[in-house]
């Protein structure tokens, strides 16, 4: 009788409503690991393409969670600690690649490099549209958006107050940010990160539409699902669908068991 | 000494008004003032963390008011303490010197003393994660004074601490600021704080500066 008088109706109905969604997000796991088979999955790696595709989506990934980072860490301080005239502007137009779908941002980047602006960058640097380097900035465009959005959080829950006595004791601004509260913020860029880390892993649209889907060329993971889909090869879609969900955890779990370790 | 001259400063609704005051070379200086009369503001407008629309700031001989904080020589003690979250209390007392490239072994000895002095020195190598109130204004004031400061600026130091503490904590100001022969600058809304620590008073009142004689 105690026992349930301690027991909360607020408190189970959260559990029950986060029960209900941890199963369904299990089930659909589980009913899609049983559509498949270990030897499907040796299958699938054992393909030329398919091993291509892994170490294209993993480096490609990499390189633009970390350019990601690079701009996330300036736009985020600015927007968290000044105050400037059209910053509402700013933020809108910041989570544009947010709420456009996908697949418009791949046009976009499309027709920006149709511009004479578009093809004087790619003539005086490198081209972009159908190459490996358009899979890096069809990433980039989305990833970065969101870990914007995660540094700037991040700078908002930290004091600026630890950053101005380091003024006071002889530091300039880029000094005190650099010594005081990069090193309090690890945290957050870490999470910003593994956040762009795993949207850029999930992207399809936008690589679809500006990168393309040339096997052993622009081909990464959700392109390969696809690829294989669209010739009847269910057994390899799902096989390589595990492989991403085994990625994203594995990098997850990572990122989680570093953050608190360290 | 610390002289405000004339000096108007506003942001939105809030303004400072023509405010002028002086706190005498070496003497202990308390101004009180209600929540939100702008105390934070003065400190943070002679620390250099804000500019004046108009006015003149001295510290000593030097107008400072367009010289970067770090070229300011004060030491700046806010309310929390506002420790720096990754370094461990050596690394905070030491601060300063190691921004001023000094040799490893000045940097030991200066940390040392001062732990000593502020009865931190068993806190050395802790994180300021898990520390009391006072032990992290204690760590604040030893982290400002390595720099040996000609002026120091305590922005409500007291106001977060329990009873016993803030009586440990108000004891060892003053010491310091007479061992130090300091200029001081504390910001409080307490007239207790005020009695028992202040050479001169002052009242920030509606924008306006204000002495306070004894018997006032």
């Amino acid at each position: 009788m105690r026992f349930w008088r301690r027991i909360s109706v607020f408190w189970t109905l959260l559990g029950i409503i986060t029960a209900a969604y941890v199963v369904f997000i299990i089930l659909l796991l589980q009913a899609t690991a049983a559509y498949s088979s270990p030897e499907h999955m040796l299958k699938a790696l054992d393909s030329r393409e398919i091993r291509h595709s892994v170490n294209l989506s993993l480096l490609t990934c990499s390189l633009t969670s970390l350019l990601c980072l690079l701009v996330a860490v300036p736009i985020g301080y600015l927007l968290a600690r000044s105050r400037f005239w059209g910053k509402n502007l700013v933020e809108s137009i910041l989570d544009i690649p947010i709420v456009l779908p996908p697949m418009v941002i791949g046009l976009c980047l499309l027709i920006f490099f149709q511009t004479a602006l578009g093809n004087w960058i790619e003539e005086s640097t490198q081209r972009f549209t159908y190459t490996v380097y358009g899979v890096v900035l069809a990433q980039f465009v989305i990833g970065a958006a969101f870990a914007i959005r995660t540094m700037r959080g991040t700078f908002d829950h930290l004091s600026s107050r630890p950053e101005e006595v380091a003024m006071t004791l002889g530091c300039s601004r880029g000094w005190a940010v650099c010594l005081v509260t990069l090193p309090a913020a690890w945290r957050g860029m870490l999470a910003a990160m593994s956040v762009a880390w795993a949207r850029s892993l999930g992207e399809f649209g936008p690589i679809l539409v500006f990168a393309g889907a040339a096997r052993m060329k622009t081909e990464v993971l959700p392109t390969t699902v696809w690829l294989e889909m669209s010739v009847g090869n269910l057994e390899e879609a799902v096989a390589v669908s595990l492989l991403m969900v085994f990625f994203a955890m594995a990098v997850l779990v990572t990122v989680r068991w570093l953050g608190e370790r360290i | 000494m610390i002289r405000l001259e004339n000096i108007f400063w506003s942001a939105g609704e809030f303004s400072l008004r023509d405010v002028s005051f002086s706190v005498p070379e070496a003497k202990y200086a308390v101004m009180m003032g209600k929540t939100g009369s702008g105390k934070t503001s003065i400190v943070e407008l002679i620390c250099g963390l804000r500019w004046p629309d108009r006015g003149r700031i001295w510290i000593g001989d030097d107008e400072v008011q367009y010289l970067p904080p770090a070229r300011r020589g004060l030491g700046y003690v806010p309310q929390d303490g506002a420790l720096f979250p990754t370094m461990t209390v050596r690394e905070q007392i030491g601060f300063a010197l190691r921004l001023r490239k000094r040799p490893e072994k000045e940097k030991e000895s200066v940390v040392g003393e001062l732990a000593e002095q502020l009865g931190v020195d068993h806190l050395l190598d802790r994180k300021p994660a898990g520390l009391s109130g006072g032990e992290k204004q204690r760590i604040a004031l030893g982290r400002a004074l390595a720099a040996h400061p000609k002026v120091l600026l305590l922005d409500e130091p007291l106001s977060a601490l329990d009873e016993d503490t803030r009586d440990d904590v108000a004891d060892l100001l003053k010491s310091i600021q007479r061992e130090h022969n300091l200029t001081a600058l504390h910001i409080t809304h307490s007239g207790t704080e005020a009695e028992r620590l202040a050479d001169v008073k002052f009242r920030l009142e509606d924008g306006q500066v204000n002495e306070v004689r004894d018997g006032e």
